[in-house]
């Protein structure tokens, strides 16, 4: 039998095979840059000295097209992998295979399984790529780094954008590039358990295949350390990162032979350009263009010569997640020094060198009156710097805007990491829309793919301007339009081609995704653009394209946040102040400092906070939810209803109960938030001790993660399975969780439904956990609402334990009347803290989600951010009595839901403002928001959306409450002005 | 709804009249292939101009994507942008044009299509009205206001779309003449529409009989093809839009598509509302007539299974009752939501007849089919080891070559 040749053409990589008799006599692993066609052809010529025929079979994702158009053999190549398994290593019990953008495990024993991840590229090569570059390393150097790591960080690992935003904070705290590094495989390992293995063990001799697997220890190291793996249950084959195309070989056996030449001609055959949506090229001609820049170029800032001027200044400095800059100017708002680039994850070390910079250019001849710090790193600079002043960015930005365009009733700021959109009434910000985590599909992303093409952002961007065939991309998540970008490539779009398509899909993302418009005119029509993407002219032509509009660019658009600031700085300094309060020269030269991680332990949250020490020992806490870990000791705030509710909540059960009958665990999770009460004094009317599951937390989460069967499901959801494991530890008789589609009917809606993942996943509990049983777990189907069939339901339910059905209606009963006794002293306590905050002149923010948002766990400590921004937290459950019943738009249909409605109408008649919570994955929020939107913007109110997951960086999160407290500030103001 | 103060936070919508009946031209999606050539030709009959909407590609999905929330299912996406980018065509009179939506009222999103529907016209065609299609009092002044006879006449066309679909989909693959299937087919549709002109439409037996007949007479290869089941969210598993051709793709792999009946969707709806009174009791005055009406419809499917009997060829039809009982052990019935306990039911029972290769669809990110879908499929491995089960989400920018791949995967293991 001849020789036998394997092709795995992936996402990334080209590998060759080349088997004679039973020897492997060659294998190569090559990346293709997304040139695949002739990559393959190359590295044909590599096998020609070696055999001058063979039987061939392709394999991989990029290879099935190839396959399909050369009319050559294909093996899909989990199949490849399997046979190549069986052949090499038939003792192995599974195998995980992570490739470019796809991640695969196979069980080999107990039952042959084979899977795949979803459509998402969490936890695959293209996901680390991306957190190399972003860590502003090579990968070789991120492998090496995270050998050192002394602690791991909870990194989203779900997904890339996810990811990124729980990194760049850490970034920008000071974290160390080794433990994020170390953190990065860690979060990988997490998202092939939890999204790959789904519910089943990854256990005995497990073989790790892969050009990830075999070329990063620390990602080896990772696996083998959670897994729990030794060396002989560990398996790293030498031949890992071309094991799918050895599989591919070993299928080609039955196929037939061809000639090396035959081969080449039908693989050179394989023709490009496929069916790609295209759109219209972004200029028509070179006048065009020029045209263009010279409409731009009218906006701009006059100069000052910082070697000659003499006088007063005024320093702005926007710390931003990617790129630091700096602004100087003078009273009349020149620029005399303006500094832009990226921070590396330094930003600090940047600062400090461009204000030595600074400090050597003024030469003594300009006075620094004012400084003024925004964006991510504003309170840390504020700290280090001694800076006087800081500014939320919304506020610094809508400053710069309206220098520029006086009437300007629309801004949108595309940075490097978020895009930022404030409509602008009477001169005050009358809303601020923010990306949410999902799609912040920005400026970094764009940079990150020029890398990816070896091309920095400048070149790369220029290229899309007289593309003749711009690709349609989508205008999804970055993620999914990152494998468009590579399906491009495969269908033969050129380099130009797509980085138009990239500039118009961010435009796209942002027009339609991010500000939700439907038509350009609700945009507005006075329009700035600014932040360091719109510099692009691809991207700002693409915008004016979409909307049909001539807008403004400010030649500073990368530096308007810098520039705001220094305003702000020039508009807050005390005619009295001579001097700014920041660093003097003398002791920016002796400036130091040294970063520190540790585990506060101020309260159960357990926050990973940084611990920064200056050179003159002061000190800056970052990364903690609360005010406790940075040295403010404060118990719950006495203002704050979540906290009240929360603690209330695990009060409940009585330890002292006698276990007569037996004891029943119930998992403080979804509906239990909200009928605890009712199912605890239930159980122990009945003679059952209660046991409640562990508190939340992320190790929680972990500890159930082995069963999460659906990995997009909701984190709440989630965090179920850790529940479910931890009160099956505590032996308890039987967990009790009732199935419920309808929840109780409060005749606000056409229906009272739940939603199906509160209701029926006790359902997707049983299915997957292996522990659980029609014994251990009950979960009766009963409707709330219906005594009589519920009692019948339980009584059948507990029928092991024998109870007469009229003890279980008594229960009931009790329990029905607990659970309304405690609702109304929520409501009650609710009363007391409005009226406290009113008398007090507090704000007060209605934090509006479902019950379970009560959870720190879900929730991430926003009501311990807002009480310590001064702020009165409020619950959704508390409040919607007191608003009137509404009528919307959409099918009214759900008990929670039909709640923020209500709440929504009661904050447009009082002084409170609604912050809606937002759990990812929830497809029903999808529906609401937009509808409390639309209720509170109908009574000139603001929206603000919080939406929340696995992350745990506050950042965002932060800056948009403060957002939503300067903006309402300013509303104040304007309204007492006029 | 209490009668007190109520704010009014609706915006004004136009309303479908039935004076608008005869003039205006209804838009429908493309949803059932299978069935909506009939049952359109039923409302044709009754006075409605309905026309089922074809068009595709990238404009569809762009429309949608402008209009819809990113976390709104995909279904509702591609309805959405049928919709839009066929008012923007210039084929219809936008002022005399309406649209059609299904709501079953149901506690998933899809009863909420409607006024997402609304909300995305609202911005472009405020003239034109959404009809709803429910059977649950929903949407009481934007209805159809169908006639018993109607929905009869309806339910008598759901049978003969679920018949002529599984005889397709049985014969096609085999077929030695390509195109046999296809003129089947067209004379099939074109028999049952003529029965619809007159009574002949109700004589289910020699209906079904024609249909089985005709089928039949197609010359067949000898081959194996392996058999692939189609379950899952209703809106993917049927429409070629929302699930990327995949009958035509299976078919392309060389494999025979197994679909279940769509008459097994209403059951389950149907059978919900008994359910729901059994375990909760909640009783209504439409309680009798759902418990009618399932009775009327299981006797007609057993006229269907036993004239399929005398075909051999021909694989009968799940018996409800046994689709049920299939549920009963992977799942609770009270899983009601979205297609809840049917999707377990189905694979089940398609493994059972030896359909064990099985692709569940459903959109990226449904609620209900994190439980029902990729949440049973441990069980059902369990109950059933040879079941070789891919989950595929379809999104709208979820690549076909990443699905397709997961597809083949599954095929894979099958052809093992």
């Amino acid at each position: 039998m001849g020789k036998l040749l394997g092709i795995d053409v992936g996402s990334t990589t080209v590998k060759f095979c080349l088997v004679d008799g039973e020897q492997i006599v060659y294998t190569s692993y090559v990346r293709h840059f997304a040139r695949v066609k002739e990559c393959v052809l190359g590295e044909l010529e590599n096998i020609r000295p070696l055999a001058s025929t063979c039987r061939v079979s392709i394999t991989g994702s990029a290879g099935l097209g190839i396959a399909q158009r050369g009319k050559l053999p294909f093996v899909q190549e989990v199949q490849a992998a399997f046979t190549a398994i069986r052949k090499f290593y038939p003792d192995a019990d599974a195998a995980i295979e992570l490739g470019g953008e796809d991640a695969k495990i196979i069980f080999l024993t107990g039952g042959v399984e084979q899977r795949m991840n979803g459509s998402c590229a969490g936890g695959t090569g293209a996901f680390i790529d991306q957190m190399a570059t972003l860590l502003d390393l090579s990968v070789d150097e991120m492998d090496a780094l995270s050998l050192t790591a002394e602690r791991v960080y909870p990194i989203a690992s779900r997904c890339g954008v996810f990811a990124k935003s729980d990194i760049q904070p850490l970034l920008n705290q000071g974290a160390k590039k080794a433990d994020i590094a170390a953190s990065i495989f860690r979060a990988v390992v997490d998202q092939t358990v939890s999204g790959l293995a789904q519910g089943r063990r990854i256990k005995g001799k497990v073989l790790f295949l892969g050009g990830p697997l075999h070329f990063l220890q620390g990602l080896r190291k990772a696996f083998t350390d959670v897994l729990g793996l030794d060396a002989a249950h560990a398996i790293f084959p030498e031949t890992a990162p071309c094991f799918m195309a050895i599989g591919a070989a070993l299928h080609a056996a039955g196929e037939r032979e061809y000639t090396i030449d035959a081969l080449a001609s039908a693989l050179s055959e394989v023709s490009d350009g496929g069916e790609i949506a295209v759109g219209k090229p972004l200029f028509a001609s070179r006048e065009e263009y020029d045209a263009f820049v010279d409409r731009h170029r009218r906006s701009d800032l006059a100069f000052e010569n910082i070697y000659k001027y003499e006088g007063d200044a005024y320093l702005g400095i926007d710390a931003g997640s990617t790129t630091t800059k700096l602004m100087l100017i003078t009273p009349e708002n020149k620029i005399l020094y303006s500094h832009y680039q990226t921070n590396n994850g330094q930003p600090l070390e940047i600062v400090t060198a461009r204000l030595g910079e600074l400090y050597s250019l003024t030469g003594g001849r300009i006075v620094i009156r004012g400084a003024c710090v925004t964006g991510y790193g504003e309170e840390m600079m504020r700290a280090a710097l001694k800076l006087d002043f800081g500014v939320v960015e919304t506020i610094a930005h809508f400053k710069a805007a309206l220098y520029f365009q006086p009437d300007v009733d629309f801004i949108i700021d595309i940075g490097g990491q978020d895009i930022k959109c404030f409509k602008v009434k009477n001169g005050a910000i009358d809303s601020i829309m923010l990306n949410e985590a999902c799609s912040s599909g920005c400026g970094s992303f764009i940079q990150t793919f020029a890398k990816a093409m070896g091309m920095e952002i400048e070149p790369f961007s220029r290229l899309g301007l007289f593309a003749k065939r711009p690709v349609e991309l989508g205008s999804r998540c970055t993620v999914f339009m990152n494998s468009s970008v590579k399906q491009a490539q495969k269908e033969g779009a050129s380099i130009e081609d797509i980085s138009a398509g990239l500039s118009s899909s961010i435009v796209k993302n942002a027009i339609y995704k991010v500000i939700r418009a439907r038509t350009p005119e609700e945009l507005g029509e006075h329009i700035v653009v600014q932040g360091g993407t719109f510099l692009n002219d691809a991207v700002l032509r693409s915008f004016e394209l979409e909307t049909g509009k001539e807008v403004v660019r400010p030649a500073i658009a990368g530096l308007m946040g810098a520039f705001g600031a220094a305003l702000y700085a020039k508009e807050n300094t005390a005619p009295s102040t001579l001097l700014s309060g920041m660093v003097t020269e003398a002791e920016l030269r002796n400036f130091s400092y040294s970063s520190r991680a540790v585990t506060c332990k101020g309260c159960t949250s357990h926050c990973g906070v940084n611990i920064l020490t200056f050179g003159d020992g002061r000190r800056f806490v970052s990364g903690n939810k609360c005010e406790r870990g940075a040295g403010i000791k404060r118990s719950n705030d006495p203002l704050d209803l979540y906290a009240f509710k929360y603690e209330k909540l695990l009060a409940l059960p009585q330890s002292t109960a006698e276990a007569k009958r037996g004891t029943v665990g119930l998992p403080l999770q979804l509906v239990m938030y909200e009928q605890l009460p009712l199912w605890v004094t239930f159980f122990e009317a009945l003679g059952f001790r209660v046991v409640l599951s562990d508190r939340s937390s992320r190790e929680l989460y972990f500890r159930g993660q082995h069963t999460v069967a659906s990995d997009t499901a909701c984190y709440p959801a989630k965090l179920m399975h850790g529940h479910i494991e931890s009160l099956l530890d505590k032996n308890v008789d039987f967990i009790f969780y009732p199935c419920e589609s309808y929840n109780f009917d409060e005749h606000d809606s056409v229906n009272h439904y739940n939603c199906p993942i509160v209701a029926y996943y006790p359902e997707l509990l049983k299915a997957n956990n292996e522990r659980l049983h029609g014994g251990n777990l009950i979960m009766p189907y009963i409707d709330p609402n219906s005594e009589k069939t519920t009692v019948r339901a339980l009584t059948r339910a507990l029928a092991a334990y024998k109870l007469p059905s009229r003890h279980v209606r008594k229960a009931y009963a009790s329990g029905l009347a607990r659970m309304e006794a405690f609702h109304r002293e929520i409501v009650e306590r609710g009363r007391e803290i409005l009226a406290t905050a009113e008398k007090e002149g507090k704000e007060v923010v209605v934090l509006a989600g479902r019950p379970y948002h009560a959870d720190p766990e879900i929730n991430h400590g926003i009501n311990k951010l807002l009480t310590s921004l001064g702020i009165a937290v409020l619950s959704e459950d508390a409040v919607f009595e007191a608003g009137e019943p509404v009528k919307v738009n959409v099918l009214n249909q759900w008990t929670y839901h039909a709640r923020l409605y209500r709440a929504a109408e009661f904050c447009t008649r009082r002084s409170c403002n609604l912050v809606q919570l937002v759990s990812f994955g929830c497809g029903i929020d999808a529906i609401t928001t937009d509808e409390v939107r639309g209720i509170l913007e109908s009574r000139g109110k603001l929206y603000t959306q919080i939406k929340i997951d696995e992350i745990a960086g506050l950042g965002v999160v932060k800056i948009r409450l403060r957002s939503l407290i300067a903006a309402i500030a300013e509303q104040k103001r304007k309204k007492e002005g006029v | 709804m209490k009668e007190e103060r109520i704010a009014d936070f609706t915006d004004d919508y136009p309303v479908f009249t039935e004076e608008m009946k005869g003039t205006y031209t209804i838009l429908a999606p493309d949803m059932l292939p299978w069935h909506f050539d009939l049952l359109t030709y039923v409302m044709r009959r009754e006075g409605y101009r309905i026309e089922i909407l074809k068009n595709e590609g990238r404009a569809v999905i762009d429309e949608g994507l402008k209009h819809v929330h990113n976390d709104t299912c995909f279904p509702a996406l591609c309805v959405i942008g049928q919709y839009l980018d066929a008012l923007k065509s210039g084929k219809y009179d936008v002022d005399k044009t309406a649209v059609l939506i299904t709501q079953t009222g149901g506690g998933c999103r899809a009863s909420n299509y409607l006024p997402l529907i609304r909300k995305a016209l609202k911005a472009e065609f405020p003239q034109v009205p959404v009809i709803s299609l429910n059977f649950s009092g929903l949407e009481k002044n934007s209805g159809l206001h169908l006639t018993l006879g109607v929905i009869r006449r309806m339910g008598y066309a759901i049978f003969y779309g679920d018949l002529i679909m599984s005889c397709y989909n049985r014969v096609q693959p085999y077929e030695a003449h390509a195109g046999d299937c296809d003129a089947a087919r067209q004379r099939c549709l074109e028999a049952i529409e003529r029965a619809f002109d007159g009574k002949g439409f109700s004589k289910l037996g020699r209906q079904a009989d024609f249909i089985l007949r005709t089928f039949s007479a197609i010359p067949v290869l000898q081959k194996e093809c392996v058999k692939v089941g189609i379950v899952g969210e209703i809106y993917v598993k049927y429409s070629p839009l929302g699930n990327s051709h995949l009958e035509d793709f299976l078919r392309a792999e060389g494999c025979e598509p197994v679909v279940p009946a769509l008459m097994d969707f209403i059951l389950y709806c149907v059978v919900n509302n008994l359910n729901d009174a059994k375990l909760y009791g909640k009783r209504t005055r439409m309680t009798p007539a759902f418990r009618f009406a399932y009775r009327w419809l299981l006797g007609k499917a057993k006229r269907i299974r036993k004239a399929t009997a005398k075909y051999p060829f021909f694989a009968p039809q799940h018996d409800f009752e046994h689709l049920r009982r299939c549920a009963d052990l992977v799942i609770n019935q009270g899983v009601k939501m979205g297609e809840g306990w049917l999707i377990p039911a189905e694979m089940a029972a398609l493994v059972e007849s030896g359909t064990e290769n099985i692709v569940c669809a459903q959109p990226f990110g449904c609620l209900p089919n994190h439980i029902a879908g990729k949440g049973a499929v441990r069980v059902i491995k369990e109950l059933y080891p040879r079941a070789n089960i891919v989950p595929v989400d379809y999104d709208p920018s979820a690549t076909r070559v990443n699905q397709e791949n997961r597809i083949k995967l599954m095929l894979a293991t099958a052809r093992e």
